[in-house]
């Protein structure tokens, strides 16, 4: 009989690397340089066992990254065994396929070692601003043009920087010490990690985290079987048509559960496209797994354990399953919408338990001076707000209005991106009538306009989808309103690519709305008047 | 008439008003109910009753300084005035939108913060001003008209007034005052660039709403409690404590309410901290837990770590995101669902989960036999004998073990197969864990370290739990001072007069305009200056802080502007900005450009308390009163410890651990690892012993 106190000690140990990863998690949000990481929090963290297996790992902005680092660190692995590792040690990639699924994305790996021998490694991914190449966006038509790829390999050597290495990325990317700093960042947030872990052991008198490990995986595992179990067995099939960069984009998907196993299969979804969209499978895995989660154990932490109860497959020459040496950089245009068309396939196993399908990908445009000869800040400066559509409305209540799902980023203040740039937004606000209607309304879009101050003229770089097919409503409510770019002075432009918006001109986005859930007979009077007040919804036809 | 020159400080809290009567060097307290239908009839109450316990006239009174939770309160449970905004055309739903996300992952259910201010009171005004303060759309009078006439015929109490980059310029907002003013005379009116001026249109105009929103609450409640002191006979002025830790005038706190939000946390943190100066601690974590919370809060050098932010209402377990944000001078502190009251439960992989919710005090643990049906820290440490039955509250509320054995049984022990005892063993681990998590997580944010801190412990709760939690995080002293249970108001007597603005101004570091930021400076100081002098004619500090960042960062540090008239000012301001960055991060980016977006400068009283307390000496053992069973969480088993009273001990006493010595608002655990010795003004001195 094992002491009973060990349970308590196990949760404990347990606790305390969750808390590790999130300080970890944190340490790289405050000292990055990428501003989508501190302010959006696109990064990951996490702590594994000698194995490569994730035994716990910092809740940030990113469902995208949660498998995708997770199968990371096996792949760091299987090039490097532990034996082989020294104190010192710190190993780097940002390919696509090994690491998070763009060349934007990062992972740095770290041993940690106690009395000589490695006992757990420490890993990180966070998103550096330009990697060369085109710069991000969904434009090129191979991974070669959207920046430098650098395969698995040593970042520190016994402590020894690899200079050659740095050399190279230095003599690649636009803003070499960004570059740098993020990869400081990353490896001191690893670092403060494994400081963590080792006074970790020595309150808890442990030697490694192997048992502690074990038990952190077992739980896990079990825990998601028992919440997988409790779903009706059965094939669940759900299709969703989204816009694509030049063509539509069918996501198709069935979910086969059977006893404690849960499948997804993205078979007859649409082929690799010609631009920047296709999304390698960790990715997939990450942002389609995030769908179940959000309804299934959403409480049960992400590790190797409970990730490993769902298996994700897509066919060869799938969008979701793009080989090298497709383009990949905006793969976030296409993973984000997952979530939606696995939740579809619950909303059958579980009726009356998801949300409708909502904007889903986020809105965040480049804006770009044009440059030239004028060379002052009016016509050089890039920033990169985020901007959000409607929520699909849950079960018992509305949609959220502009808020990001899945993902988990925050927003620019207005205020900052006008110091920082020589645009002004004019409007920004709730979009009436875009939230589709139901029993519970989906949340609401959001119309902006920007112009340039001077009124001189500026580009857009665009990843926009839900303009051609809204998101749809569930159980009888309504559809989300479409999204819409335009130029106030008259013309559409379209949802992907790069355009100018000509001097003089207003450029108006409008973000989509999310579905309704439910017949709108059944609405509450008292919140249709609500809206009505408020004008988030026109009179009642 | 001959003055005594007699001080009271009150703290209205939730349940109950503490009042503290300092004269002739003695310190009076009471705790009397807190009064909601006018929370000045529990202040004369409890005024009345210190007055006749310390044979004091109201007229002796020389100052009398206040904090109060009622803004909170007001803000949590909706209570405020009908409120409407007028904003630039376009953005009225900025307070809505905020960051446009989620602050928990995971969850599908959320809710964002409903902002205080609906939809069809946020009025749009016709006009814009640029980044840089032009006007870019001049003011049309005639929207400000329509939205004047809505304000009458939806019959709203309040307003707040705030428009784009009007930190700036506030031109347009003043003129709207003006107009409002005119056909509204009595309406209250809340200017964002006047509560606070800084930049992010969302924390701004959130701070102006809930200003607007609470001010006609507090303006009435202060004007009561004004006249009901002068017709009690007490002729001295009120100051009122704020949560940035000073000092504020009657008019001041009555404009800008706002700023009275946790000012109950900010006495404690100063009282904190002037134990650590009168006792030369330099560096201190000071831990308050009560029934509910716990906050944290690191002092360096005897000053509480001040911030600009905070949020109001954390609905969602605590959680970062879920609240109101409000940018007001506080002091930072971290807040964690951890109290006596937190329930104890076991979640789908069987661990342990206790908190954030409470049993409050009403029904209460179940020790309290009243009805109280949740397994709640409480509970478990009167099961590890940590809290004596018939010696709790001195013996007013006899608790009631066998109710506490019943619940954590029914919701731990028989879900867990495990013993009733190890059950209390784990929530008690598991609770001191999260506070030990969110310990080091605040301090890491800060750059800072726990290690090698004094923990100040005070609150009902705190002197329980302080032994494991100084072990946890590499604390080797532990001080229980005196009147643990009116800490706050205590603080109040001893915080300085203190007022902060805050102006948005940006700037390169390298184009860096002198002449322009004298002149910043120079409005500041005379902004301040005229709230400080209202209230003290004492000699005035200076501080003075910018908000810099990386061109291109996200996120601003607060670094202390050197003196203005140095030779080479930018250098000095460049270096200012590295050690700080360092201090946070460890290393500083060469050759990356700076920027500055805000600029705050406080004028305040000198607060520099010497040290005058001498590390106590052991001169005899104390002596027990007598033997109880106490679990030891260093032993890891039930041992047999002395129980003291603290009413008994006197300076120079000393114990060993393991030991509980009982007063009547808390108990102070000593775990076998420390020792402890009463210092000459009668604060408990724990030290960790060489193991």
């Amino acid at each position: 009989m094992m002491p009973s106190l060990d349970p308590i000690k196990t949760q404990l140990v347990w606790n305390r690397l969750l808390a590790i990863v999130e300080e970890q998690a944190q340490t790289l949000m405050r000292t990055a340089f990428s501003t989508v990481v501190r302010e959006a929090g696109d990064l990951s963290a996490g702590v594994f066992n000698t194995h490569g297996l994730m035994l716990a790992q910092a809740v940030t902005g990113t469902p995208g990254h949660v498998n995708a680092m997770a199968s990371s660190v096996g792949k760091f692995l299987a090039k490097y065994p532990v034996d082989a590792l020294r104190p010192g040690d710190v190993l780097l990639t940002n390919d696509p396929w090994d690491g998070t699924g763009h060349l934007n994305d990062f992972t740095v790996v770290t041993p940690v070692f106690r009395n000589e021998s490695c006992v757990a490694l420490f890993a990180s991914t966070s998103h550096i601003a330009d990697v060369g190449g085109r710069g991000f966006g969904p434009d090129a038509t191979e991974v070669f043009e959207e920046g430098l790829n650098i395969p698995i390999g040593y970042l520190f050597r016994e402590g020894q920087l690899d200079e050659t290495l740095m050399t190279i990325l230095s003599a690649n990317v636009r803003d070499p010490i960004v570059a740098e700093g993020d990869l400081y960042s990353l490896t001191a947030c690893n670092d403060a990690g494994a400081d963590q872990l080792m006074g970790t052991l020595t309150d808890f008198d442990l030697e490694g985290i192997d048992e502690v490990g074990a038990a952190i995986l077992s739980t896990s595992e079990s825990a998601m079987r028992r919440e997988i179990e409790a779903l009706p067995d059965g094939r669940f099939d759900y299709q969703m048509r989204i816009d694509g960069y030049d063509e539509p984009v069918d996501l198709v998907v069935s979910m086969t559960i059977a006893g404690a196993e849960l499948v997804l299969d993205f078979a007859g979804t649409s082929p690799t496209s010609g631009y920047g969209i296709n999304v390698p499978m960790p990715y997939t895995e990450a942002y389609a797994s995030f769908g179940v989660r959000c309804l299934v154990g959403n409480d049960i932490p992400n590790n190797a354990g409970s990730l490993r109860t769902i298996s994700v497959t897509a066919p060869e020459g799938c969008i979701l399953n793009a080989e090298s040496p497709r383009a990949v950089s905006a793969r976030h245009a296409i993973g984000q919408m997952l979530p939606d068309v696995v939740l579809g396939c619950l909303e059958q196993a579980l009726p009356g338990r998801t949300p409708a399908e909502g904007a889903s990908c986020i809105w965040n445009p480049v804006f770009l001076g044009v440059g030239g000869a004028g060379n002052t800040a009016a016509d050089n400066f890039v920033i990169n707000p985020i901007f959000n559509g409607g929520t699909g409305a849950r079960p018992h209540k509305d949609g959220l209005s502009t808020t990001a799902f899945p993902s988990g980023v925050r927003t620019t203040p207005t205020e900052i991106n006008e110091v920082t740039s020589p645009l002004v937004i004019w409007r920004k606000e709730y979009r009436p009538d875009s939230g589709g209607e139901g029993e519970h309304r989906g949340g609401l879009g959001q119309t902006i306009e920007i112009s340039h101050r001077q009124g001189a003229a500026f580009y857009v770089s665009k990843m926009f989808d839900r303009i051609q097919f809204p998101a749809r409503g569930r159980r009888g409510g309504g559809d989300g309103a479409a999204g819409r770019v335009y130029l106030k002075e008259g013309a559409d432009l379209p949802g992907k690519g790069k355009d100018l918006v000509p001097a003089g001109s207003t450029l108006v986005l409008e973000t989509p709305g999310g579905g309704g859930m439910g017949d709108r007979s059944a609405r509450d009077p008292d919140k249709v008047q609500a809206d009505v007040d408020g004008g988030l919804v026109s009179k009642p036809k | 008439m001959m003055v005594r020159a007699a001080k009271i400080a009150v703290d209205i809290g939730g349940t109950f008003t503490d009042v503290v009567l300092e004269v002739d060097g003695a310190q009076v307290s009471m705790k009397v109910l807190t009064t909601y239908d006018d929370p000045a009839n529990g202040v004369l109450d409890g005024m009345h009753q210190v007055l006749a316990k310390a044979k004091c006239a109201a007229a002796e009174i020389g100052l009398v300084l206040h904090g109060t939770t009622l803004a909170t309160n007001a803000l949590i449970q909706r209570r405020g005035a009908r409120t409407a905004l007028l904003t630039t055309e376009g953005h009225r739903d900025a307070i809505e939108m905020a960051f446009e996300n989620r602050f928990e992952q995971y969850d599908i259910d959320i809710d964002r913060p409903v902002p205080l201010v609906p939809r069809k009171l946020r009025l749009p005004i016709k006009e814009r001003i640029a980044a840089d303060g032009e006007i870019l759309v001049p003011l049309d009078e005639g929207s400000v008209a329509e939205a004047v006439a809505t304000l009458q015929t939806q019959s709203v109490e309040s307003v707040a007034i705030g428009f784009l980059h009007a930190y700036r310029n506030a031109d347009h907002e003043q003129r709207v005052a003006e107009l409002v003013r005119a056909q509204m005379p009595d309406l209250s009116i809340t200017l964002a660039s006047e509560v606070c001026p800084e930049i992010r249109e969302f924390e701004r105009l959130s701070t102006a709403c809930a200003n607007a929103y609470v001010r006609p609450l507090m303006a009435r409640y202060l004007e009561s409690l004004e006249t009901q002191l002068r017709d009690a006979g007490v002729r001295s002025p009120l100051l009122l404590m704020t949560s940035g830790g000073g000092l504020t005038d009657l008019q001041t706190a009555a404009r800008f309410p706002i700023r009275l939000v946790e000012s109950g946390p900010a006495g404690g943190a100063i009282l904190a901290s002037h134990v650590a100066a009168r006792c030369g601690f330099d560096r201190v974590l000071s831990f308050d837990m009560g029934g509910t919370t716990a906050k944290i809060c690191l002092i360096d050098d005897a000053r509480p770590l001040l911030s600009r932010a905070f949020e109001v209402d954390r609905s969602y377990r605590f959680k970062k995101g879920s609240g109101l944000p409000v940018r007001v001078p506080v002091i930072e502190m971290v807040e964690i669902g951890a109290g006596g009251g937190s329930i104890a439960r076991v979640d789908k992989l069987s661990h342990i989960t206790v908190g954030p919710d409470s049993a409050g005090s009403e029904p209460g643990p179940a020790a309290y036999g009243r009805g109280g049906d949740w397994a709640t820290v409480t509970d478990a440490d009167v099961l590890l004998g940590k809290l004596r039955p018939e010696l709790f509250a001195g013996g007013a509320l006899k608790l009631d073990p066998a109710a506490s054995r019943r619940v954590v049984d029914k919701h731990v022990a028989k879900t867990l197969s495990m013993s009733i005892e190890q059950s209390a063993v784990g929530i008690t681990e598991v609770i001191d864990e999260n506070m030990v998590a969110a310990a080091r997580a605040h301090a890491m944010e800060w750059g800072k370290d726990n290690g090698g801190r004094t923990l100040i412990a005070y609150g009902g709760a705190a002197p329980l739990h302080a032994c494991q939690l100084a072990s946890k995080l590499k604390i080797e002293r532990i001080v229980i001072p005196n009147g643990a249970g009116v800490g706050s108001a205590i603080g109040f007597l001893l915080a300085p007069v203190r007022y902060e603005v805050v102006r948005s101004h940006y700037q390169r570091l390298q184009d860096l305009d002198r002449v322009v930021l004298d002149k910043l400076f120079a409005e500041l100081r005379e902004e301040a200056y005229a709230v400080v002098h209202a209230a003290t004619s004492e000699p005035l500090d200076e501080a003075r802080r910018a908000y810099m960042r990386y061109v291109g960062q996200g996120y601003e540090i607060a670094v202390d502007v050197p003196e203005l008239d140095v030779p080479d000012f930018i250098a000095a301001m460049s270096s200012a900005f590295d050690d700080a960055y360092r201090g946070l991060y460890g290393r500083v980016i060469p050759d990356l450009d700076v920027e500055i977006l805000s600029w705050t400068l406080a004028l305040g009283t000198t607060v520099d308390v010497a040290k005058d307390v001498e590390a106590p000496k052991l001169e005899r053992e104390a002596s027990a009163q007598s033997v109880v069973d106490l679990y030891d969480p260093v032993q890891g088993a039930e041992v047999r410890a002395d129980l003291y009273l603290r009413s008994d001990l006197r300076p120079g006493d000393y114990l060993s651990g393991p030991a509980l010595i009982v007063e009547e608002q808390t108990t102070s655990v000593v775990t076998s690892a420390y020792t402890l010795i009463v210092n000459q003004l009668g604060y408990l001195i724990m030290q960790r012993r060489d193991l």
